[in-house]
Order: C-alpha cells, then sequence, then structure tokens
C-alpha cells in the first residue's frame, strides 16, 4: 500500500522527508563550516529536526524539552562561549589538517557502516503488546514512582554542574 | 519513500548517521568548542535511537522518553562544565585551538 501524495499520509510522509533532511543537512554544516558560529547554526538547525522527528515517534514531551532545552539553552550557550572565546584570526580556523580530515572521514564512514549494516541486518522482535499509550501522563506518572530516585540524582547532578561552572569560570577572572 | 516514517531502520540509519557525523567532527575539529559541538551530534544519535526502539519494540513505551530526558539533562550539565573550562583555559593560554594547548615543549 502506497499513500497518494495528497493523502494525509502522504502529507505527512513529505513533512517527514523534510525533517530527515534539514537533520542531515544541520548535522553536516555543523561539523564541516569553517566558522564556529556556522557550526552552532547548523547544530540547532540538526536539533529543530531532531525534535521533529520526536514528534513522529509519538512523543510530543519530549520533542518539546529537545527544542527547549538544546536549542534554547545548549546552543545559546554555546553561542556565548563562541563570542567569548573564538579565535580571532581567520586562517587559525580554516587551517585543519588534512590527515586529520582523511582519517575523520575513514573512522566517521567506518562507524556508520557497521552501525546501518547492524541495525539493517537485526532480527528486532518487537513486544507482543503495549503496558500502556506512553502518553505524557504514563511519562509523569513512571518519573514520580519508578524513577524518582534517578529523577532526584539527576536534580543533585545539575546543582553540582551549576555551581562547578560558576567556580571554574570564576577562576582565573583577574589575569 | 512516503511511508519512511513508519519504518525502524530509517531511523536507525539516522541516529547512525548522525553519530558518524559527530565522530567526524571530534576527529577533525582543532577548536574544543568544535570538539563540544560534535559530541552534542553523539549524544543526539543516541537518543534518536533510545527513542525510535521504545516507539517500534519496547513494551512500556515511557522507558525510552524517559531515559531521552536523562541524556538531556546529563547533556545540559556536560556542556556547561565543558563551557566554563573552555572559558577558563582560553583566559590562560588565549586560545581554544587544541593544538596549541600545552606548556612543555616536546
Amino acid at each position: 500500500m502506497k499513500p497518494t501524495l495528497l493523502s494525509p499520509d502522504g502529507l505527512s510522509g513529505l513533512i517527514f522527508l523534510a525533517l530527515v533532511a534539514v537533520t542531515v543537512a544541520g548535522a553536516l554544516v555543523a561539523v564541516a563550516a569553517q566558522r564556529l558560529v556556522r557550526g552552532i547554526a547548523g547544530l540547532s538547525l540538526c536539533f529543530i529536526g531532531v525534535a521533529g522527528l520526536y514528534y513522529f515517534l509519538n512523543s510530543p514531551f519530549v520533542a518539546m524539552m529537545e527544542l527547549l532545552i538544546y536549542v534554547g539553552a545548549v546552543c545559546v550557550a554555546i553561542a556565548f562561549a563562541i563570542m567569548l572565546a573564538e579565535p580571532r584570526s581567520e586562517d587559525k580556523v580554516g587551517k585543519t589538517s588534512g590527515l586529520g580530515a582523511v582519517f575523520g572521514v575513514i573512522v566517521g564512514g567506518l562507524a556508520f557502516l557497521g552501525l546501518a549494516l547492524a541495525g539493517r541486518h537485526t532480527h528486532w522482535a518487537g513486544a507482543p503488546s503495549k503496558l500502556n499509550s506512553g502518553s505524557i501522563t504514563e511519562v509523569g506518572k513512571a518519573l514520580l514512582t519508578s524513577y524518582s530516585l534517578v529523577f532526584e540524582l539527576i536534580s543533585v547532578v545539575l546543582l553540582v554542574a551549576i555551581i562547578g561552572a560558576l567556580v571554574l569560570a570564576q577562576s582565573g577572572r583577574d589575569k | 519513500m512516503l511511508a519512511l516514517s513508519s519504518q525502524l531502520n530509517t531511523y536507525l540509519f539516522l541516529a547512525a548517521f548522525l553519530f558518524a557525523a559527530g565522530l567526524y567532527g571530534l576527529v577533525q575539529r582543532r577548536s574544543l568548542i568544535g570538539m563540544l559541538i560534535s559530541g552534542e551530534l553523539v549524544l543526539s544519535g543516541a537518543s534518536l535511537n533510545f527513542m525510535a526502539f521504545n516507539h517500534f519494540l519496547a513494551p512500556d513505551p515511557t522507558v525510552g522518553q524517559i531515559f531521552t530526558l536523562f541524556i538531556m539533562g546529563i547533556a545540559a550539565a556536560e556542556a556547561a562544565i565543558a563551557l566554563s573550562i573552555i572559558i577558563a583555559v582560553y583566559r590562560n593560554y588565549q586560545t581554544i585551538d587544541a593544538e596549541d594547548l600545552h606548556d612543555l615543549q616536546g
């Protein structure tokens, strides 16, 4: 059964293809751009695409969090760091060693081939039935019952990270 | 082509691509912030894998979502720490190029 282009399924398939294209293009810009500012723009583009894919995977809450945390917080923080510490001379950024690029292509290509082949040739056995719908209500219940310890622990981790970041950024301030 | 969104392999290939792109960036980038950006790509590939398996295979479809949320929290903490380290390094060395960050000659 092949959905036609103008049916609802066909249109959502079209949107999915667009999201995949956005993700791939964003990732390529993020790793290949000469200037770091363009790299961070590509990274946020890639995260927007991934958020759309999460929406297709039936979890709008995680998609929203992806937009809020990654695009809204992490990318903006990295952009600020680039403004504070970007190397001034352009030629320094552009001077990538050819050996590193070749080695990177080899390593990345091998990793992609290996993972893709493993994913393709494994027989994935699905669960016979789902325990619940995976809605945001179920996620909230699970977070506060089964995963409550992890939930508390990650808040401690974030607190330590905030304090650590402040201490690290303050040291050597008067230099 | 239009029914790709309901196949597990699409997501697996895309996650593998994100991981490989991040790995390429980690090897090839010379500045510390570029490496951090590539690391975020690797983490996002892992999250996408979790979400795909969660949607298509897992008996309890909340587990993968919660795991992805925790990955996001850890990634945010990691980015904050890494950025403040990068700023501190920049204050001391006036550069964030990984090959210039050495004190000993050799």
